[in-house]
Parts: structure tokens; sequence; C-alpha cells
């Protein structure tokens, strides 16, 4: 299976086709509802980012509690279509990848083409199977949202389909 | 062991694990699928399985928010205090011992503070004959949740009509809610009625059918009507989209046929404790 590190370069983003199972290993941000709705008011408003977009990778997740002794809980997918209303104003700022579960909106799939973008579909559900994948976890804003905070990840061989390319091919058009 | 208990202990489990119901349609799948995409997320499923149990962790990071049904008996010597006591502290000691997510929020539209203990859970009471307790309870993800639907549909629309009204549902939910879901059909009553009686169906276990033949066969044809919109699992296309279709119904009015469709995510968990007259 092809592996990919994180930042992916844009030959490789160039390169994908959906379908295809890949494995995705370095640093990523994980954010869902909250965060995105901070994230686009912060950008709408011209304030600061607690993190650099540009040519990050948003995994739309929130994790269960790390049992005493583990980096992390239980930690696959949320859906990504409720951050639709937000992610194309990150990647007109420079988000790159954005893992999560289900389709997009005809939106997304635009701001993903103009910015030749990548989405990744990690498997829904699966979260004790991702929490394998995880080396090191660490909350970077927005801690008072609990299990939605702002963090950063280190991840190793997480399991993905590429789902939406950079060309807008996609797996759910059918 | 006290209720409480019995309730906690049952709650731990099923957030890491599936009943052998639930695990046989998730085989099945594997068997019937043909779509290499969809095999390859039956695949993970099966090993994530493995490991939520290895690890004792629960298998998806939404623990889901509880939905418990207790089917009361109206001589039970039980008071409905003490009934409610156990079921909060049961939820309460699982959440803190298995790891649950806090997933629940004070109110919907402005601060939506985290409650930091997925409490309060959603509790329906419902008085039965006899002196018995049945406390049933669901671990509903949101993913699946927010793709449910209730429909007013016309009285004379009969059994096509329903079966399009289920598969217009599931369509428009599509790869969102985790297929290869679980489908809960409640049929007559009222609008929310039906609501809650396509929470109920989804607490049957998945291999038994509805006593009434003509809606153990709609169970069937509804089943039949959703796989062929062929949204595969993780939404990648394939041939298996559900794993199963339970039906409730009740009595309704002569201008009416309110239908209400639960869809659950393939992590269908359940937990039940009957009373067996132990403290509560």
């Amino acid at each position: 299976m092809r592996e990919l590190v994180l930042p992916i370069s844009q030959q490789d983003i160039l390169s994908l086709q959906p379908y295809e199972q890949v494995l995705v290993s370095g640093k990523l941000y994980v954010g869902r509802d909250q965060v995105h709705k901070l994230l686009a008011s912060l950008l709408e408003e011209n304030q600061p980012l607690p993190i650099g977009l540009e040519g990050a990778c948003i995994y739309y997740m929130g994790p269960s509690p790390a049992p005493e002794g583990k980096v992390i809980g239980s930690c696959g997918p949320t859906t990504s279509a409720r951050m639709d209303p937000f992610a194309p104003l990150l990647l007109d700022h420079g988000l790159k990848v954005m893992i999560g579960k289900g389709p997009r909106s005809k939106q997304v799939v635009e701001a993903i083409k103009r910015n030749q973008a990548l989405y990744l579909q990690a498997y829904g559900g699966c979260g004790a199977l991702y929490a394998s994948c995880v080396r090191s976890a660490r909350t970077v804003a927005f801690a008072e949202l609990g299990p939605e905070a702002l963090l950063e990840l280190e991840v190793e061989q997480m399991p993905v389909v590429v789902a939406i390319t950079a060309t807008g091919a996609s797996v759910f058009d059918r | 062991m006290k209720l409480a208990d019995r309730i906690a202990n049952e709650l731990m489990h099923a957030v890491s694990h599936l009943s052998e119901d639930v695990l046989d349609r998730i085989r099945w799948a594997q068997k019937t699928e043909t779509s290499e995409a969809s095999r390859a997320v039956l695949d993970a499923i099966a090993k994530n399985l493995e490991l939520a149990d290895a690890h004792s962790l629960p298998m998806c990071q939404d623990t889901g928010m509880f939905l418990v049904f207790v089917d009361v008996g109206k001589t039970c010597p039980l008071g409905l205090s003490a009934i409610e006591n156990a079921i909060l502290e049961g939820c309460a000691l699982a959440v803190s011992k298995a790891y649950y997510r806090r997933s629940v929020v004070e109110e919907p539209v402005y601060e939506r503070t985290n409650t930091q203990t997925n409490l309060p859970p959603v509790i329906w009471w419902q008085p039965v004959e006899g002196s018995s307790l049945t406390i049933q309870i669901l671990l509903k993800g949101f993913g699946s949740e927010n793709c449910c639907q209730v429909r007013m549909l016309n009285p004379t629309c009969g059994e096509e009509g329903v079966i399009e009204a289920v598969k217009s549902i599931v369509l428009s939910a599509g790869g969102k809610p985790c297929p290869p879901i679980f489908l809960g059909v409640g049929l007559g009553g009222s609008m929310d009625r039906a609501a809650y009686l396509s929470k109920r169906a989804l607490l049957r276990p998945v291999d038994q059918h509805h006593q009434d033949a003509r809606y153990a066969a709609l169970e069937e044809k509804i089943l039949a009507a959703v796989q062929e919109t062929e949204i595969g699992s993780g939404g990648l296309g394939g041939v298996i989209t559900a794993l199963g279709a339970a039906v409730e119904q009740e009595p309704t009015h002569i201008a009416g046929l309110p239908l209400a469709v639960s869809i659950n995510c393939w992590a269908d968990r359940k937990a039940k404790v009957v009373w067996e007259g132990e403290d509560a």
C-alpha cells in the first residue's frame, strides 16, 4: 500500500486517484465543528489563527478520553459534511488536506479544485483502529472545548482512502 | 449486585463489544460484498473490533448519547425515583470507568456548554402489565442520528409509498451515517410517536422479525430496496448498504400515515438489564 508523509508534496497530491488506499504518517491538526466555526470567524475578522494553515492537514475528529498510560482514546473520523460551510474559506487560506468521512458539498469540491487540495476518507467508527496509529497528541488551542479542542497529532501509517482528488474526481460521484 | 452496577457493567461492555446478532450481520456483509473498496471498510471494522476488545477502548470515539427505554411493570415494587437514580448512577459509572467521550451539551443553541458527564440521558418510560422491570439502552452516535427523518405520508400510499420514502431517506443520508447501517422504521401513531417507535425498532435483536407476517415481509422488502441504493460500506459503493431493517407500528388517524426512520451506524451498541429483584 502506498505511504504518504505529511506535509504531502504537491506532486504526490496530483498523482493520487479516487479509491486508492494509502497510509498517512506525520503531523496533522484535529478540529471539528466548533473549531471550524472559531477559525472561520477569526479569518473573517482578520485576526491571527492559533495554527498555520499553509500546507496543513486537518482531521475531523473528537477523541474519547485517553486511558491511563495511553496517548489518546478512541479517535475515528466524524462526518465531514458538517464542516462544509467552513472548509472553502480554510482551503482558500492554505489548508491542503482534509481527513474525515462521507460526501462533501459542491462548494467544497470546487474549493478543493481551486486550491489543488485533497480530501481523504478515514474508516468511519473505527476509533480503536486509529488510536493504534497515534504516536503523540497535544492540545494546541481552544482547550475549553473539551473533546472538541484543537489538537496536534503525530500519526504513523494511518489507513485512509483517497475520496476527492485535486481535480475534483470523487468516490461519491456515482 | 445493585441495579446501578448491573447497568454500568452492561454499558462498559457495550461500548467496546457488539452483540452476536450484530456481529453475524457484519460477517455476512464481509462474505456477500463484491466491491473491493467496501470490503476494505468491512475488514477495517473487523480489525477495529479486535483492537477495541484487546485494548479495552471504545470501538468508536462517539460513544453516543444514552437513549434509555424503561418498561416498568405497573406493580413493580421499585419506585420510579429508585429506578431513575439507578439509571443515572449506572450511566455515570460507565462513563468514568470505560472512558466514554463527554458528548452532551447543556442546551442546543447558544453556549452549548459540555456537561462533562455525558449526562443527562434521554429516558422513555413505558408502563407495562405485571411487576417486571426491563431497561434497554442505546449508545446512539450522532453521525447516524443526524440522518434520521420523519415524514407524514399520505394514508393511501400503501406499502410502496413506505418503501420509497425509506429508500429516499437512506439515499439522502448517503455515506454520512457510517454505513453499513441498521434501520429502525416507525409507522403510525402521531409524528412524535412514529419517531419513538423507530427507536424501539432498533432495540429488537437483528435476527428477529416483526410478529405480524405482513410487517415481517415489509422489513425484508425495505432491506432489499435499500441495498438497491448501492451506497455501500463507507459510502464507497457496494451491494450491502444496510445490515438490517426493523419495523414497529401502532394505530393511527384516518388522515395520516406517520413514518419515521432511525438510522444507526454499524456500531449498533445496546445494553439490556432485566431486574430480578435485587436492591436498586
